[in-house]
């Protein structure tokens, strides 16, 4: 289970977070006495990868497909449900409370709205300055001067008796990056972090980040929907689709070679920059899934332009390498060949299994080439 | 393990260099809250209705603390010259009044100095007024505090007992418990604290509840920071405006609820107040012997001090609630 692989600073093993939904006391008295299940919302179902040292993922998928959920989970925001988390090849949940320190000190998180994620009563000072106060780190001036002068807020002691509402947008999130990076950490979890931003200061911001994720040596996994900002940001994608990775590899694989139908729609909706790249246009329709009631199966068969009947109405796809794509990206979709010999048809009950094998072995295993 | 750094960090100069200079935390974090509260208190002090408010209380604290410089007669001394026998009348006119009595406001039907009691007075409102509002302000923020941030089981057990207090009417409960504890101010106190916390402890858990949920605590707790360090770094300082509003309401209250318990007869025997001093003109009928000098002043100083702890409460609200505005 446990990798040994020194290249890898986190290993993401098929992690779960479920959230009980809240229906009030009334519900969960009833739940208690006639001894029902509550409710529980998927928000993140079984989630596995690799982060490299100084590699950059970026978690891609429309809101509420588990993306930030996820993200949180990574800096031990949540208790994962189920599944673990491996950090320089220690598990997480058995860590002692001096491992979890190193580990706090180490991953850090950038969020979304730098009008939330920053303490209005704080001045920029002692914002920046917390981390290290919370680690006992010594020389906190000299590092929160640094900081803030790599995040180019200069110079660094004018800033330092602000409040937040004395700042713009911009550079709030500056200050936000600033603090993330004043513990030298080894990772860091971008959360759409120029999203909240004008567009005007988007490229600021992500030259920042740029060259953070360079001199620091970090390894980033960036949050977001926006598949164009990630494809500048990052080296390897996932693409998530309720609580699940669909897609996951290379960056250019993914963006230029989309296998799964989930992907191909993703990609579809961002306008392409060169109308001559033809594109099978395909179409998202309907709403994104039920995250209560997990459907069985393939969780985008209700959406899905290619669904080929019951393997994905009742076999859950795994993401997996697959042997006829010709491409170098995890899917998980029973349109293709897995490359580990993994049959999904023999999972269907009884001889009508054998006879969909056949048939749809003839007809339906060429994927839909560019 | 893999725990060196591969690429140098901005950071390493510094720690090779020993330390550098450092900011004075304590001097810093002093000249922090002396610019939030220089800042609160301009803004509270731009509307005339609360820099009246203040100069009153000011009045009336200055009156407490020189009260034995401003009568010479002692509040609970009877007027009367046992010595050479001559027994002044009890019901002395007031000398503001044009009465030859040298008693101010006259004394009342037991032969106590009417204006002595009234400054004496000052000192037991302003002493259940600022005890109780400060510890109904501390109770309930910490209850609070502690309620919102780690919900669950602990909010529900602190809730349900705030429910318990909620189902008990302030007045009434009060004069029960201060007649089973004994007529004493303390006694007082300590009822008004025990009903009073309720309504802070609530207010302040329903904006702990929501401001645990906001970014900045998450980003705490991302760095590291402990239980304690994020109530008392993170919510605390951002629930603490809405403690003084409950705090200055809270004088007010206990210092009517004083005055009330004092006047059904409950009041310390030993100590007079405002409230006492309405009791013992009620019991004397003063009302029908139209000794209107002893019962109008401690109505009137009542009045203006709960008003005055109002205004002050209602302007701050606007400060920390500009929706208000
Ligand atoms: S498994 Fe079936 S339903 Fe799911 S994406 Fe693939 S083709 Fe569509």
């Amino acid at each position: 289970m446990s990798k040994t692989d020194d290249d890898v600073i986190l290993h993401v093993d098929d992690l779960k977070k479920h959230f009980k939904v809240d229906e009030g006391w009334i519900a969960s008295l009833l739940q208690s006495v006639t001894g029902d299940d509550p409710d529980y919302v998927h928000a993140v179902d079984g989630v596995s990868f690799d982060l490299k040292r100084g590699e950059t993922l970026g978690l891609a998928g429309e809101s509420g497909c588990g993306k930030t959920t996820t993200g949180m989970s990574l800096v031990k925001l949540h208790e994962p449900t189920d599944g673990d988390i491996h950090y320089n090849n220690k598990r997480l949940s058995e860590a002692s409370d001096e491992e979890i320190k190193e580990f706090r000190q180490n991953a850090q998180m950038i969020f979304q709205d730098p009008f939330e994620s920053l303490n209005p009563r704080m001045t920029v000072y002692d914002i920046v300055a917390e981390p290290l106060r919370v680690h006992d780190i010594r020389n906190e001036t000299a590092r929160v001067q640094r900081a803030l002068e790599f995040a180019e807020l200069m110079p660094a002691e004018h800033y330092f008796d602000q409040y937040p509402h004395e700042l713009s947008g911009g550079q709030r999130q500056r200050v936000a990056i600033a603090r993330a990076l004043v513990l030298d950490p080894d990772f860091i979890v971008a959360d759409e972090p120029v999203s909240m931003l004008d567009v005007s200061l988007r490229a600021g911001v992500l030259s920042l980040l740029d060259r953070m994720t360079e001199e620091f040596g970090l390894s980033v996994v960036y949050i977001s929907h926006d598949l164009s900002l990630l494809r500048h940001m990052c080296d390897r994608l996932a693409i998530m689709y309720m609580g699940k990775i669909v897609e996951k590899g290379p960056t250019d694989q993914i963006i230029e070679n989309p296998q799964h139908p989930y992907t191909q729609a993703l990609i579809n909706a961002v306008p392409v920059p060169d109308p001559d790249v033809g594109r099978e246009r395909v179409e998202l329709q309907g709403e994104v899934g039920d995250v209560i009631d997990v459907p069985t199966g393939c969780r985008f068969k209700d959406r899905c332009p290619k669904y080929i009947g019951d393997v994905c109405d009742q076999v859950v796809p795994p993401l997996e390498a697959k042997s006829d794509t010709g491409a170098d990206q995890d899917i998980a979709c029973h349109l293709f060949e897995s490359a580990e010999g993994y049959d999904p048809y023999a999972e269907l009950d009884g001889g009508r299994a054998e006879n969909a094998t056949a048939a749809n072995d003839g007809s339906e295993s060429a994927p839909a080439d560019d | 393990m893999a725990q060196e750094e591969t690429t140098g960090s901005i950071f390493t100069d510094i720690d090779d260099g020993g330390s550098g200079e450092e900011i004075n935390r304590w001097q810093r974090t002093a000249r922090l809250w002396r610019e939030t509260l220089s800042e609160h208190w301009g803004l509270l002090t731009d509307e005339l209705s609360v820099k009246l408010s203040m100069l009153m209380v000011a009045f009336f604290m200055v009156v407490a603390v020189i009260a034995p410089y401003i009568t010479e007669n002692p509040p609970l001394q009877r007027q009367y010259e046992s010595d050479a026998e001559i027994i002044i009348l009890k019901w002395a006119e007031p000398s503001l009044l044009g009465a030859d009595s040298g008693y101010l406001l006259g004394t009342t039907a037991e032969g106590f100095d009417i204006f002595s009691q009234l400054v004496y007075g000052t000192r037991a409102a302003l002493l259940v007024g600022l005890i109780a509002a400060v510890f109904t302000a501390g109770i309930g923020t910490m209850v609070g505090l502690v309620a919102g941030y780690y919900g669950g089981k602990i909010d529900d057990a602190l809730m349900r007992i705030v429910d318990f207090l909620y189902g008990m009417p302030m007045l009434p409960t009060v004069i029960i418990l201060v007649a089973l504890l004994g007529p004493s101010l303390w006694n007082i106190i300590f009822a008004l604290i025990i009903l009073q916390w309720r309504s802070t402890a609530r207010v302040i858990r329903s904006q702990a509840l929501s401001l645990r949920e906001r970014p900045f605590v998450k980003a705490a707790e991302v760095a590291g920071a402990g239980d304690w360090h994020i109530i008392s770094r993170h919510l605390a300082p951002n629930v603490l405006p809405m403690s003084f509003l409950y705090g200055s309401f809270a004088i007010a209250w206990a210092i009517l609820t004083e005055a009330g318990v004092s006047f059904i007869g409950l009041g310390d025997p030993n100590t007079v107040s405002w409230g006492t001093m309405l009791q013992a003109s009620r019991a004397y009928s003063a009302l029908q012997f139209g000794a209107w000098w002893w019962f109008v002043p401690p109505g009137i100083c009542i009045g203006l001090l709960v008003i005055s702890g109002f205004l002050i409460g209602r302007g701050y609200e606007e400060i920390t609630n500009p929706k208000l505005q």
